[in-house]
Parts: structure tokens; C-alpha cells; sequence
């Protein structure tokens, strides 16, 4: 099926088999290969991709429903004004392996868009908004993406500084 | 020239010399903006032109095969082989096997097993094809309940711990269970083989190139000078990438019989079967005190399972062998033969489970004795190895334990379960000690010194325990580099062979074998400075020789340098015992209603010698204590009782902590340099912050609300029990 995919900022028109996941799609037919496939299933959000600005998993969603919509990968970050996220990612060692880094990143922008829009999650204690950018709040929403090095101490500094969270969330969390 | 050291005794501490002011700095990774922006190379990705793609077919159960529709399979569209070729392997090599595991996939020696790997032009069509694959299976699938083996090995007994237990104050005599455990690294295995003539190079998933070259090569009948393997990243490994796996195997042989590139990657519910286990553990531990808590006896006998023929027996008893003073002992393993999915490394063999085990036992003896959990283990630690009288190199348990509780708030502590309570929840701390073996191998390092600055070399892997960060450090420090001037490669067996990832001993030989590269430039320059090299000062790219101060790039107009670093273990492994100690603290929640665990805290105080980068040491004890709450709480393969296979292969349904799982995690660093650990003084930290790291959780639960859970993980069902 021909379709026509906005990655990035750049137009990429595909034939594609109607098999293909958006991840492979990404991985396979467009060398994009900073998305990552963790598991193929939907239980890990290593391939996360922000999908006209909201966090999905690649892996669960076929190329051909995503005809001309818009992707940001973790390569297209850095011109959408994450870099600072980014950078916090590596001031605080939110990463070890790196594997799961560019879903984290793609999750987290997507998160922070959710909690602006006063979406209420699990921990939230109302379902009124504005839902407040806590720690826990931070942790909850962000537990679609697994680190098996486990590095949420500085993932969430790294978000928390970013995000302007409400209270501090340093990698060295006290007691 | 090469500078080669054998760790003989202990060695002379050269850091103070040194003017840099690198390590021990918290330094970022230098790859953290290639992982950052998607851009570091990972095994399945920067594929070469005209590449197929494999997916493997998985045996249901264990037994003689008959792939039935090969033909059919081979005429769907897209499908360019199927590939039975007796080549392929039935394991994944053990660490450090350094040649073929079982070969041939006519038998399946457990269920899932891989039988056979079809390529296509695309990933679709060989996925659908290998879905459609029908697998006959026949003969007798052997035994498949360890409980039920006869099992192999007898532990071994000093003095006479039956009597101990008689005649003792207090005894403790419990029995532990642990399941299955799997590393589930985000990466799954993955290989990608393409030919030169007679040359095959693999990127794939790997901790440990120089072994995993000589394993492939034995396979594909080469020699290994005809296999490169890349892996300048990998996604994660806890023991899961030592070896070779079926799925490298499998593209190198696909991609010599098709003549063009073939990458396999293994499903993530493939990786939960092809991938070496953690096994279960059936551990029966024994503790005769005095009134005082002096240990009298000690016993600590572990029933563990493994396949037919494979030498990984896991060592849950390793620690207990020098944990704790106690005269009369009965220590060590048996296992039971069984046709279940290959036992093998995952993080912190052994001691995970055994330390983490031994220490619930512990704290069961407190209780008994009503004598403060830290006290008690205070009474009990050692002067000399407890078994064979050998001095420690370092012993920092009693630090450890003291700083961490100062720290944690222990003091005051009420032992009395039961005593605090918030709405719904019960509220408890626990305490457990951490204990790990030391080890160094062997590994060379190569480092070329430009006007450029420094380039180090070694078939060295970062499986995101921070050896890019590391080797720049120790490098640059010995060569008065800023750490922009250096660059370290890794990941690519035409360098020199480094240690690989592995037992905690990377940082450590690796790191040793950059250090005496940089030792090796260092006379050097000073050769051509005309001084000696302990009075040469290296600092921001200046030799500084007495009042004289030299650009380095100015005594580089004469040509580069090459400095080659080679180490190896001696006999400072086997005149002293090397350890690595610790204390893990928990504070848990325990609901009275659902029994479910929330942990609310968690502090660990880890003594692992020098501590080169604490950032990134300090994310390895954050992983390590994650991993002990999984262990603790939620991690547990299902292994069925039939046929073997894993019920539970995904990461739907075997649960490691995620986000929310994991409080706010504090790591405290003892002061210590052990000069019997090589000159750097450094050892191992991956794998000392998960061993017991679940005790604290467990003994924590115990406090909070009486119950005791002897087979884990603590699901709420297991804790509800208890609480009735």
C-alpha cells in the first residue's frame, strides 16, 4: 500500500505490505532505527514514538493507519526543543544501556503534554484538573516504559527538572 | 612495549600521583549523546544492503523433531530458506564456555528450543511463515520436575552442625524457595551476519567478544580469525548476552548458504525461553546460636536444576562459605537434571539468591534471639575465612552496616513486628547484608596517543555498566587528559581482547589494562622528556618534568605513541579472599486488606573498593536494588509442570519493577581501597547491590506485619496468607 508519512518534519512516501508496524516501518524501511523493539507487544515502550503529539507504541499500531500523520522519533528531538530534556537525561545518568532511552524520551514529552491538558492519572487525587507534577505523579504515568538497568531515580530528575515538577525529584533522592 | 601485570599480591596506590582529577569525579558518558539522540548503533540496526531477515521456529515441547511442513513453508511468498542445518546450536553457551554448546536441531532438549530459522525477503513474511511452521515432536521428553530428580552433588561438612543444632541456645532451621528468575534485558538477543569470502562478521547482542568469537567460530567449523563480531552497544545483559546464542549461530549460517546478509532477532517470548535462566532454588538453611547470637553451626544446602551435561551449577552457597564465623558447617549444592529451559548467569550468580536467602534466615535468628538484626550480624563476622583460614583482602561489612543504618535512621528501631500503623497499612524496616565474590581475569588495552589526544582500544563491551565513562577516565587521568581529548572504542574483536562484561569483574581487568597502557605512554614520554617516569607530571595536556613545562602535543611532533596494557589474575586471588560487603535498609507498606507490598525507601551502603565514576556506579546499585525488590516482590518464571515451557514469557506477565514499583533509592559508598584488587584498587559493583538487596524487603515485610514468606516473590495472595 502506498502511504505518506510526515517523520520528523519530513515527508517519506512508502509502498509498504500492510503487515508492517509502524516500528518496522521506522526501523526497517527508513533506517530509523533509534526507536527501539523491546518486546513487539506493547509491554515495554521502548518504541515510543510521539504520533501528532501524542505517546503511543509503534509496535501496536500498523503503518498504514498513520497515513499522513505526524511523527516525532527520538531523532527528530533535538529541532523540537527537547534537547534540554535530553540533556538532563545525561546530567543525570537517566540511562544506562541506553536501549529504552528513546522511548523514556518520547514518553515523557508526551506525558507532560497529558498532565498540561489536566489529564488525572492513577495517583492523581482528584479527577478535577490540574493534575500537579509530583514525583509520584511522574512515576505513575511513566511506567509504560521499562528500564531493566532501572534507571528511574534519574529518569525522573531528569523529567522533574525538565518538567518543572512541583517538588524537587533529585536522581539522589534523600530518605 | 607492553607493560603486562600478573595480580601476584597487593599492589602500590599510584592514583595520588596522578593530577588529573578524573577519577572518582562524577563524570556523564560520553555516549550518552548518541543514546540520547537514537543514534548509537545497536545489534539489529544499521543493517547492510540487500539484508533478509530470520525468524526462529521454537519446539513445543522437548523430544525427537519433525519439522512437517518444511516444504510447504519454503514455497511461501518471500521465503527464501528454511534453515535445518545441524550447525545450529540447542543452547546458549554458558559464560566463558569459548566453544559450541550442543549442536543440532533434530532434538529439542526443552520446549521452546529453537529447531530451525526461516528467511524472507522481509520480516513479515518470515515471521508469518515460522507461525505456520508445524513442529512434530516425539520420544521421551525426559525429566522435567526437579523434585523428582535424583540429584547430583553433596554439600560440604566441616565439624558436626547436627550436634551444633542440638546443644545450641537457639536454632533457626527454615527452608526457602525461589523460582526461576530472567534478565529480560530491553534488548532481545540479535544478530546480524554478513560474508567476505571466507570472512563472517556478526553485529550482535554480546557481553563477552573474546569468548563469544571463539563459540562461533567452533560452531560454523572456522577458524577465528575468519569471525569479527561487533558490539560497540548493547541493550542491557545481566548474564544473558555471556554467551553465544542461537540466533547469532543461525544468521551466519543463513547468510553463508544465501550468499547476503541475514539479521535474526529473537521475540521477546523467545528470549524468555532461549536465553539462560536464573535457576530455582530450593534452599534449606540452618542456624544454631548461642545466648549471645555467636553462630555455632551453620548450614546451607540449595537444591538447584540445569540441564544434562551443562557445568553452571548455580552457586547459591558462594557467599556462605565466608559470610559468617561459625565452626561447625554444612555448605554447598546439589543438582537435579532436568529438560527445562538452560540454567545459567544472571546478574550476581549465586549470591542473588543465596546471600538474599541466608540473610531472611538471619534475620529470623534475631527474632528468635531478640537481639537487633545489625547487632547480630556485627557478632558474627569473621577474621579469617571461616573455611580454609585464609586471610580477606578488605573486609568493610561492618562499615557498611554501621554507615548505612546512621544514615537510614535505624536507631531506635522497635524489632517488635506489628507496631506501626497507617489507615490500611502495616509499616516495617528491614536489614539485610550484602556479600559478593571478587574476581579479576584477563585483558589487554591498547591506547595511541596523538596530537589529537588519546584513542583506547579494547574488544571491551559497555552493556550500560559505564565502561565508555571508565576507560576515558582512568586514561585520561594517567595521561593528564581532559576527558574530551579521549576517546575510547569498544565492542570489535579486531582490538585488543579486554575481559567482557561479566561477574563483576570488567572494571576492574579492563580497567587495570587501560591503566597500565596509560603507565606504558607515560614512560615513554618521559623517555623522550629524558627524565623518569615517577617524576613526570601529566595535567591538561602538559608534561611538566620539575620546573620545566612541555605541551604534550609538542613531544608528539615526533610521532605517536602506542601504549599496549596487559593483566591477569594471579595469585592474589587465591592467597586472600576478595570480596565486595554491604547493607541494604527498607522501609515497606503492607496493605492489611489486599496483602499487597508498596516499598517506600530503600538505602544501600555498598563498600566495592575504589569507586571510579560514582555516577554511573551509582546507577549500577540503583539497578541492583530495583532487581531486589522484583526478586522480592513480583519476579518469578512459571515453569510448566508438563513440558517445561515458560508459561509466563513476556513482560506482560513476568513482572519486573517498573516506575512506580521503585521509591526513592539512596546509595552510600564506604571508603576502601583493596590493593590485593589490582592497581586501581577497584572492584566490582554490578552485581554486590542486588545480592541480598530482597532480604531487606522480606525482613521488612516481616516487621511491618509478622509474616514471614519463605517462597517467593511476596505476591499479595503469599502475604494474605499470612495476615489471616
Amino acid at each position: 500500500m502506498l502511504i505518506t508519512l510526515d517523520i520528523n518534519r519530513a515527508r517519506h512516501s512508502l509502498d509498504l505490505d500492510p503487515r508492517v508496524t509502524l516500528l518496522d516501518a521506522l526501523r526497517h524501511h527508513l533506517g530509523l532505527t533509534g526507536t527501539k523493539k523491546g518486546c513487539d507487544h506493547g509491554q515495554c515502550g521502548a518504541c515510543t514514538v510521539l504520533v501528532n503529539g501524542r505517546r503511543i507504541n509503534a509496535c501496536l499500531a500498523l503503518a498504514v493507519m498513520h497515513d499522513g500523520d505526524q511523527i516525532i522519533t527520538v531523532e527528530g528531538l533535538e529541532e523540537t526543543g527537547a534537547s534540554a530534556l535530553q540533556k538532563a537525561f545525561i546530567a543525570h545518568d537517566g540511562f544506562q544501556c541506553g536501549y529504552c532511552t528513546p522511548g523514556q524520551l518520547c514518553s515523557a514529552l508526551g506525558m507532560l503534554e497529558e498532565v498540561r491538558q489536566g489529564w488525572p492519572s492513577h495517583v492523581s487525587p482528584s479527577l478535577e484538573p490540574h493534575p500537579v507534577l509530583t514525583r509520584a505523579e511522574i512515576a505513575e504515568r511513566m511506567s509504560g516504559n521499562l528500564c531493566r538497568c532501572a534507571c528511574y531515580p534519574g529518569i525522573n530528575a531528569a523529567i522533574s527538572e525538565f518538567g518543572g515538577a512541583a517538588e524537587g525529584t533529585t536522581s539522589e533522592d534523600a530518605a | 612495549m607492553t607493560i603486562t601485570l600478573t595480580t601476584d599480591g597487593p599492589a602500590e596506590d599510584r592514583m595520588p600521583e596522578m593530577k588529573q582529577g578524573l577519577v572518582g569525579v562524577a563524570t556523564p558518558r560520553p555516549d550518552g549523546p548518541l543514546k540520547v539522540t537514537g543514534r548509537a548503533v545497536y545489534a539489529a540496526e544499521d543493517l547492510p544492503e540487500d539484508c533478509a531477515f530470520g525468524v526462529l521456529v521454537r519446539a513445543p515441547a522437548p523430544g525427537t523433531i519433525t519439522l512437517a511442513n518444511a516444504d510447504e513453508l519454503a514455497a511461501f511468498d518471500g521465503v527464501l530458506s528454511v534453515l535445518q542445518d545441524p550447525a545450529m546450536i540447542r543452547r546458549t553457551a554458558q559464560g566463558g564456555a569459548g566453544k559450541a554448546p550442543r549442536q543440532g536441531p533434530g532434538t529439542a532438549d526443552f520446549a521452546g528450543q529453537a529447531i530451525a530459522l526461516i528467511v524472507a525477503e522481509s520480516f513479515e513474511a518470515a515471521r508469518h511463515a515460522a507461525r505456520t511452521a508445524r513442529v512434530i515432536v516425539t520420544g521421551d521428553p525426559g525429566l522435567i520436575d526437579p523434585a523428582a530428580a535424583n540429584p547430583e552433588g553433596e554439600p560440604k561438612a566441616q565439624g558436626d552442625l547436627d550436634s551444633a543444632m542440638r546443644e545450641a541456645e537457639h536454632t533457626v532451621d527454615v527452608t526457602y524457595r525461589t523460582p526461576s528468575m530472567a534478565s529480560a534485558a530491553m534488548e532481545p538477543h540479535a544478530a546480524v551476519a554478513w560474508w567476505q569470502g571466507e570472512n563472517v562478521t556478526v553485529r550482535s547482542s554480546l557481553q563477552m567478544l573474546k569468548d563469544n568469537r571463539a563459540e562461533l567460530a567452533d560452531c560454523l567449523g572456522i577458524p577465528q580469525d575468519r569471525v569479527r563480531l561487533l558490539a560497540p552497544f548493547v541493550g542491557g545483559g545481566f548474564g544473558s548476552k555471556l554467551g553465544i546464542a542461537p540466533e547469532a549461530v543461525a544468521a551466519a549460517l543463513a547468510a553463508r548458504r544465501l550468499g547476503r546478509p541475514v539479521c535474526v532477532v529473537q521475540e521477546r517470548r523467545q528470549v524468555f525461553e532461549l536465553v539462560n535462566r536464573r535457576s530455582e532454588s530450593h534452599q534449606r538453611i540452618r542456624l544454631a546460636a548461642d545466648a549471645g547470637g555467636r553462630l555455632l553451626g551453620l548450614g546451607h544446602e540449595a537444591l538447584v536444576s540445569n540441564l544434562p551435561g551443562e557445568d553452571h551449577i548455580e552457586p547459591v552457597t558462594q557467599a556462605s562459605r565466608f559470610a559468617y564465623a561459625a565452626p561447625h558447617r554444612v555448605v554447598g549444592e546439589r543438582v537435579a537434571r532436568v529438560s527445562l529451559p538452560t540454567a545459567g548467569s544472571v546478574r550476581a550468580p549465586g549470591e542473588a539468591i543465596g546471600v538474599t536467602a541466608f540473610e531472611c534466615a538471619m534475620d529470623e535468628l534475631a527474632s528468635a534471639t531478640g537481639i537487633d538484626p545489625i547487632t547480630l550480624r556485627l557478632r558474627n563476622i569473621p577474621d579469617r575465612h571461616p573455611q580454609n583460614g585464609k586471610p580477606f583482602s578488605s573486609h568493610r561489612l561492618e562499615q557498611a552496616l554501621t554507615e548505612g543504618a546512621e544514615r537510614f535512621g535505624w536507631a531506635g528501631r522497635n524489632p517488635a513486628p506489628r507496631q506501626r500503623r497507617e489507615g490500611e497499612w502495616w509499616i516495617g524496616t528491614g536489614v539485610a547484608a550484602a556479600f559478593r565474590v571478587n574476581t579479576l581475569t584477563e585483558a589487554e588495552a591498547r591506547i595511541t596517543l596523538t596530537s589529537e589526544g588519546a584513542l583506547v582500544e579494547t574488544d571491551m563491551t559497555d552493556i550500560g555498566t559505564g565502561t565508555y565513562a571508565i576507560l576515558t577516565q582512568i586514561a585520561g587521568e594517567a595521561l593528564g587528559l581532559p576527558v574530551d581529548l579521549v576517546t575510547v572504542r569498544l565492542g570489535d574483536t579486531d582490538l585488543p581482547p579486554g575481559s567482557g562484561s561479566g561477574g563483576s569483574f570488567g572494571a576492574a581487568t579492563t580497567g587495570n589494562a587501560v591503566w597500565l597502557a596509560a603507565l606504558d605512554l607515560r614512560q615513554q614520554l618521559a623517555s623522550r622528556l629524558g627524565c623518569e617516569e615517577g617524576d613526570l607530571s601529566l595535567q591538561d595536556g602538559e608534561a611538566r618534568v620539575a620546573n620545566m613545562r612541555r605541551p604534550l602535543v609538542a613531544l608528539l611532533n615526533e610521532g605517536s605513541l602506542t601504549g599496549h596494557g596487559h593483566i591477569r589474575g594471579g595469585e592474589a586471588l587465591k592467597q586472600v579472599r576478595q570480596a565486595t560487603y554491604g547493607a541494604h535498609f527498607a522501609e515497606v507498606a503492607v496493605s492489611d486488606v489486599t496483602g499487597e507490598v508498596r516499598v517506600r525507601r530503600m538505602l544501600g551502603s555498598f563498600a566495592a573498593g575504589r569507586i571510579l565514576n560514582p555516577l554511573t556506579a551509582r546507577s549500577q546499585c540503583h539497578g541492583g536494588m530495583t532487581w531486589g525488590i522484583g526478586m522480592a516482590l513480583t519476579e518469578g518464571m512459571v515453569l510448566d509442570r508438563r513440558d517445561g515451557h515458560v508459561v509466563n514469557r513476556d513482560l506482560a506477565e513476568y513482572h519486573v519493577p517498573v516506575n512506580a514499583d521503585v521509591p526513592p533509592l539512596t546509595v552510600h559508598f564506604v571508603d576502601e581501597r583493596d590493593p590485593w584488587a589490582g592497581p586501581l584498587m577497584v572492584k566490582g559493583i554490578g552485581e554486590l547491590a542486588i545480592c541480598g538487596a530482597g532480604a531487606a524487603v522480606l525482613n521488612a515485610i516481616h516487621h511491618a506485619c509478622g509474616v514471614r514468606v519463605r517462597e517467593w516473590p511476596a505476591t499479595p495472595d503469599r502475604v494474605l496468607v499470612g495476615l489471616a
